[in-house]
């Protein structure tokens, strides 16, 4: 979108730093995919256990990121903390975007009143505020796992799907698919072997900047204390807990902040720095 | 304008109303489907089985839903926003006063960050690639990739604790005098301000260099226009659409924008109210709150939707 445009104007400048950068984001990336696996191997706490006896302590020795409101090990909780971020961040954009993916390239092949109505429709879906219908649907059905993942999944289908059928649109005016349509292949045939491998870099860029959306519109939501309840606890939620140390910036609070930031930042600048042929809406 | 440009925009308005009863509908729905029967929630555990039904007769909780939805959207429009389960007063005069200050709130926030954002998207375009542009574009993209509640922590983490500056609370009742009435509101409209340029700049940045991009202005610098007349006069009254259209669109994050803000700053705005509410379960309340959102958000997003329009010209 924007920050593609924005970042291919820059390119010619930097030149060769600019794909440090995104190796740069990749690894950060990376690393927290690795933690969210493997978080409940390399705790050095349990989460849940009182090991300091103060309150908001400070970074030190074997307490490396300080200890929460209750004096609990931080690093152990933000480490857990990003199994849930990451975690449900992923499987709620994954959802979003094959139902949204999968629905514009039937709407844009199938064309007709399909099309109107599905476009309509989540035209409608889209006009309400994000963070608006998540404290809606918290409000109706209580928060939890499922809940949260549907719910998110739901926001973000009409931006994938309206993505998606805008290059699906472009796509099915080929010649190849009218060719393919003469020769009688089903719209199964078409949406998975003539138009998705056409449009299927520019969706993963999509998809990214989704999951971007979604891992802040997550937190958001914790923060407010409506996401992940307690004992449960994902970045939002730790520095929603944890707030009473902000007036002396204890680490409690500032690390899940970075720890958000460090992740939402490094998918934005990978996708900024993907190569043109992979980030082109029009490819 | 000529009657497609016309035809277009009334079309537009049309899908903006059926879009508000779809919201409304979907609002109504959401709220309806809490676990628990009203009536018993609302009279507590010692009420008798009689004493629930009548209650249940008495707000129509047997009808039909699409019945309820109907006699619902009848009392709006009539201005009756129904009766808060909580504290039994009308929705309308809770609404009132915290409608106010979230107005006011939103208010400043456009009137600080709409001139901040054009001054430097415009500016960060014209000088593309230099040190400025680079650093005004990676903070931009550094504000919209933090939820809006890390910016109103770091705000207070600067100007609260570091500083001193300001306080960490707003409480509009205890406004005194000007200087009081700037203390408050500072951080709210800091925090706020930082949310919405970030998104205005970059759309506006993005706006300037397309446009700077077209073979006229290439043709204006050739015939030996100055840089600034190249701009001002051959450049922006061009990407005057884009660029109201982007002040539109970022306005709507004010939406998601002030729900955060209002919370942890403890606003009393409309936000805050609908959050409390959320907490206490008072449907009437979430209703009319949600419904007032949705409200600003879809006339935001059509006025964008209606000035992109407008300023196209191939379709006048």
């Amino acid at each position: 979108m924007t920050m593609a445009r924005a970042a291919s104007s820059r390119r010619s400048l930097l030149g060769h730093s600019y794909n440090l950068v995104g190796v740069v984001a990749s690894l950060v990336i990376l690393a927290w995919t690795l933690v969210a696996i493997f978080a409940p191997y390399i705790i050095p706490h349990p989460i849940g256990d009182i090991i300091d006896d103060d309150y908001f302590g400070p970074m030190r020795q074997g307490l490396w990121l300080g200890s929460d409101y209750l004096g609990r090990d931080m690093l152990s909780r933000v480490l857990m903390g990003a199994r849930y971020t990451v975690g449900i961040s992923l499987a709620a954009v994954s959802i979003a975007c094959f139902s949204g993916v999968v629905l514009g390239m039937i709407a844009a092949v199938t064309g007709g009143w399909l099309d109107t109505c599905l476009s309509r429709f989540l035209d409608a879906m889209n006009s309400i505020p994000s963070k608006l219908f998540g404290l809606v649907v918290v409000a109706a059905v209580g928060s939890s796992i499922p809940v949260l993942i549907l719910t998110l999944a739901v926001i973000y289908i009409p931006g994938a799907y309206r993505f998606a059928r805008a290059l699906a649109v472009n796509i099915n005016t080929m010649d190849f698919i009218t060719v393919a349509r003469v020769r009688g292949e089903s719209t199964v045939y078409l949406i998975g072997s003539e138009i998705l491998p056409n449009i299927i870099r520019p969706v993963l860029a999509d998809f990214g900047l989704r999951f971007v959306f979604i891992v802040l519109l997550l937190s958001g939501l914790s923060f407010l204390g409506l996401g992940l309840q307690p004992p449960l606890a994902d970045w939002g939620a730790l520095v929603r807990e944890n707030i009473g140390g902000l007036p002396f910036a204890a680490p409690a609070v500032i690390v899940p902040s970075l720890a958000i930031a460090s992740l939402t930042i490094s998918v934005n600048l990978l996708i900024d720095n993907l190569p043109q042929k992979i980030r082109d809406r029009d490819a | 304008m000529t009657s497609g440009v016309l035809n277009l925009v009334l079309k537009r308005l049309a899908v903006a109303v059926v879009t508000l009863l779809i919201v409304l509908f979907a609002v109504f729905f959401a709220t309806s489907m809490l676990p628990g029967d009203t009536a018993s929630i609302l009279l507590g555990q010692a009420a008798t089985p009689e004493a629930v039904a009548g209650l249940r007769e008495a707000m129509h909780l047997n009808d039909p839903a699409i019945l309820r939805f109907l006699r619902w959207l009848v009392g709006l429009l009539h201005g009756d926003l129904g009766t808060s389960y909580a504290n039994d007063m009308p929705v309308a005069a809770l609404i009132g006063g915290r409608f106010i200050n979230t107005m006011k709130l939103a208010g400043i926030t456009t009137l600080i960050s709409v001139p901040l954002a054009l001054t430097l998207g415009i500016t960060a375009a014209t000088l593309r690639g230099s040190v400025y542009d680079r650093t005004v574009t990676v903070l931009s993209i550094g504000v919209i990739s933090v939820p809006e509640f890390m910016v109103a922590t770091l705000a207070v983490l600067v100007f609260a604790v570091y500083l001193k500056w300001l306080p960490a609370l707003s409480s509009v009742n205890e406004a005194h005098s000007l200087t009081d009435l700037v203390r408050i509101y500072a951080m709210p409209v800091i925090t706020l301000t930082f949310v919405i340029s970030a998104q205005m700049i970059r759309m506006t940045r993005a706006a300037v260099i397309e446009t700077l991009s077209t073979p006229y202005v290439e043709m204006a610098l050739l015939k030996g226009a100055s840089r600034s007349r190249m701009v001002l006069r051959h450049a922006l009254p061009n990407a005057l659409g884009p660029i109201v259209n982007a002040i539109a669109l970022s306005l709507s994050y004010l939406v998601g924008g002030v729900i955060i803000v209002e919370t942890i700053f403890n606003y009393p705005g409309i936000a805050k109210l609908m959050v409390d509410a959320v907490a206490t379960r008072d449907l009437p309340l979430i209703q009319s709150c949600a419904m007032i959102f949705c409200l600003g958000y879809l006339l935001l997003i059509t006025a964008a939707d209606v000035i992109a329009i407008m300023s196209n010209p191939r379709l006048r």
